[in-house]
């Protein structure tokens, strides 16, 4: 079978199987070994309700979480290129191929408007299966059309990171996504339109050191690993130990770099308020 | 001289001729038509090392000991230079250095990573690793640049911002994505160029602006060959197929539309001739200031927010939907 055609078939799986896990499903927990089944998890906000561990999770829960009801995806319509004909161990080809038939996600990012407490938002929210969350030519340029998109619209952005940094297979490209969505980001400040920056587990590499870092609000889920450089590199250097807690959420509210940590439970909430507070002008129709 | 492996060559010819050299002097004989033979043999064999580098034999001339840093071009081409040091908050970072001069009568502000020219220079020096507080410095210097209506010129030169526990306490990530955010919305003309090894956002952090240039024998990437080769290889062993996969080479930088134009150095890298190297680059740098000073403050950040936003390759799914191969 051609790349061709298993990308294809590849992208249909991923756009027509929207798996989810059934209720009876047991599931360990990644901290304390707890089971759980899916059913109470998912009401739990898939926190563990023994050690209040925030597992991974992706895009389409935290918008059915977040979002009132019903909400509409954006610029879905974007594919990942291998333009460098990359290939390591694996070619990148490959790679895509795998990860749209086996995470059922067409890119690491995905992008949506609805209301929160009836108030207009975007959240562009990646997803850590695919590839890492790596942030290649379509996350690059999903924020920046969700920031073009937010600006023509006066709506409020949030943005969801979870990734490993840069995919590498797009190199230089993947480089200059960091130029790109922070020109981006700066042009949507510009414009007065308030921008959220929410990490999660995990947000490091080139992410952390663009639109991670540069919300209006930056914030996270407890216990997120976030930082620059990855925690194995740093050992590397350094050939030491790292300090407990070292690169985690409290670490940084710590150091200064976050307005606050908050726990899952309360985010749906919390983001209604920030959106009361930092209140868009009715658009005049 | 230091010679690179695949430099060999070179290095037995000009052991030749420095052999004849010498029994020249010690016999006063006349060997000048040898002399001239072998440096011919010499340019020769030069242009044909140099015409067809791979990747990764870039890598290693971006990397050349005898290469020259940031520090001597500013102390080549700027007039009246004063370093400006520190970050305000925190110390002053020795990877990064900066200051305000003035090139060809043009005053600017000027500012590139440093690294050390001997063993004890590249510890003080960080090998040109910035910690935070050098990208803080460098945004002070531009936020200086911007406000007495300096153009900015930036000289990149790193194997990546630092690793390290300090590093990360006081916000590496948040160092460099504020340069990024702050360097989009300047109002005053950015130039910069590569002039070693461009690596990462430790590279990007000084580095986004109006138009961006890269010598002939440096790279530019998201990550460095080795370090690519160790995560996707899960070996150091494959840093030159890491260096060809990630086509980190100008050629291919100016490719993909990321820089303007490659600057041609000294035959054998610039390393075989600093001065005329700064010469090139003066000469460019005033050409680039001259225009951009032309432009309009509204007019660079609407353009730097063009160049940046254009940058990336993706697919359509309808597209794809349509051909079926
Ligand atoms: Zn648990």
């Amino acid at each position: 079978m051609g790349w061709f055609k298993r990308l294809k078939d590849g992208i249909q799986t991923a756009t027509k199987n929207k798996k989810e896990a059934p209720d009876g499903l047991w599931n360990k927990c990644k901290s304390c070994a707890e089971m759980t089944t899916m059913k109470e998890l998912r009401e739990n906000f898939f926190i563990c309700p023994k050690c209040d561990y925030h597992s991974r999770i992706g895009s389409n829960d935290y918008f059915e979480m977040i979002f009132d009801g019903k909400y509409t995806e954006l610029f879905d319509n974007l594919l990942a290129k291998d333009m460098l004909k990359f290939s390591d161990l694996k070619s990148y080809e490959d790679r895509l191929s795998v990860a749209y038939k086996k995470f059922g996600e067409i890119d690491a990012m995905k992008v949506a408007e609805g209301k929160v407490g009836r108030k207009p938002l975007v959240i562009a929210a990646m997803d850590f299966s695919f590839i890492g969350g790596s942030m290649g030519s379509v996350v690059g340029e999903k924020i920046a059309r969700a920031c073009d998109y937010c600006i023509e619209n006066k709506i409020p952005l949030m943005i969801i990171s979870k990734s490993g940094g840069a995919r590498m297979m797009e190199a230089a490209y993947s480089l200059m996504q960091m130029a790109k969505t922070s020109a981006k980001l700066a042009a949507l400040a510009r414009a007065g339109v308030p921008y959220f920056s929410f990490m999660t587990d995990p947000t490091t590499g080139g992410v952390t050191a663009s639109y991670a870092m540069l919300g209006d609000i930056n914030f996270s889920e407890p216990g997120a690993l976030i930082g620059f450089a990855g925690p194995r590199v740093i050992k590397e250097t350094i050939k030491r130990d790292l300090p407990e807690g070292f690169q985690r959420s409290e670490f940084l509210l710590d150091h200064g770099f976050l307005d606050f940590i908050v726990h899952r439970s309360n985010l749906k909430e919390r983001i209604d308020e920030m959106l009361t507070l930092f209140k868009m002008e009715e658009k005049v129709s | 001289m230091v010679f690179l492996d695949f430099e060999k060559p070179l290095e037995k010819l000009y052991e030749q001729l420095e052999k004849i050299k010498q029994v020249e002097e010690e016999g006063a004989v006349d060997m000048s038509e040898t002399i001239k033979e072998l440096e011919k043999k010499i340019t020769k064999e030069k242009k044909e090392i140099y015409a067809n580098l791979t990747g990764w034999q870039r890598v290693q001339l971006s990397r050349h000991p005898e290469r020259p840093y940031t520090l001597y071009y500013i102390e080549q081409i700027c007039k009246n230079f004063i370093e400006l040091h520190g970050d305000r908050y925190y110390a002053d970072d020795k990877a990064i250095v900066g200051g305000i001069g003035q090139i060809a009568g043009q005053t600017c502000i000027i500012m590139g990573h440093q690294k050390g020219v001997n063993t004890k220079m590249r510890q003080y020096r960080n090998f040109g690793m910035a910690n935070p507080e050098g990208y803080r410095k460098a945004l002070r210097l531009m936020k200086l640049a911007e406000r007495f209506g300096y153009p900015v010129v930036c000289l990149i030169d790193t194997p990546g911002a630092y690793p390290g526990i300090e590093a990360e306490e006081r916000g590496q990530a948040e160092a460099i994505a504020k340069n990024l955010f702050e360097m989009a919305g300047l109002k005053v003309p950015i130039v910069c160029y590569v002039i070693g090894e461009g690596a990462s956002g430790g590279a990007l952090g000084i580095g986004l602006g109006d138009r961006v240039f890269m010598m002939e024998n440096t790279w530019y990437s998201v990550i460095s060959p080795e370090s690519c080769s160790s995560i996707l290889w899960r070996s150091w062993d494959h840093k030159e197929e890491a260096a060809e996969a990630l086509k980190l080479t100008p050629d291919h930088m100016l490719e993909f539309g990321m820089i303007e134009e490659i600057l041609k150095e000294p035959l054998g890298g610039a390393n075989t001739d600093p001065e005329k190297m700064a010469r090139i680059l003066k000469s460019h740098i005033k050409a680039q200031l001259s225009e951009l000073m032309e432009i309009a403050s509204d007019d660079l950040i609407s353009g730097r927010l063009e160049r940046y936003g254009k940058i990336g390759e993706y697919n359509f799914f309808e597209s794809l939907e349509k051909v079926d191969p």
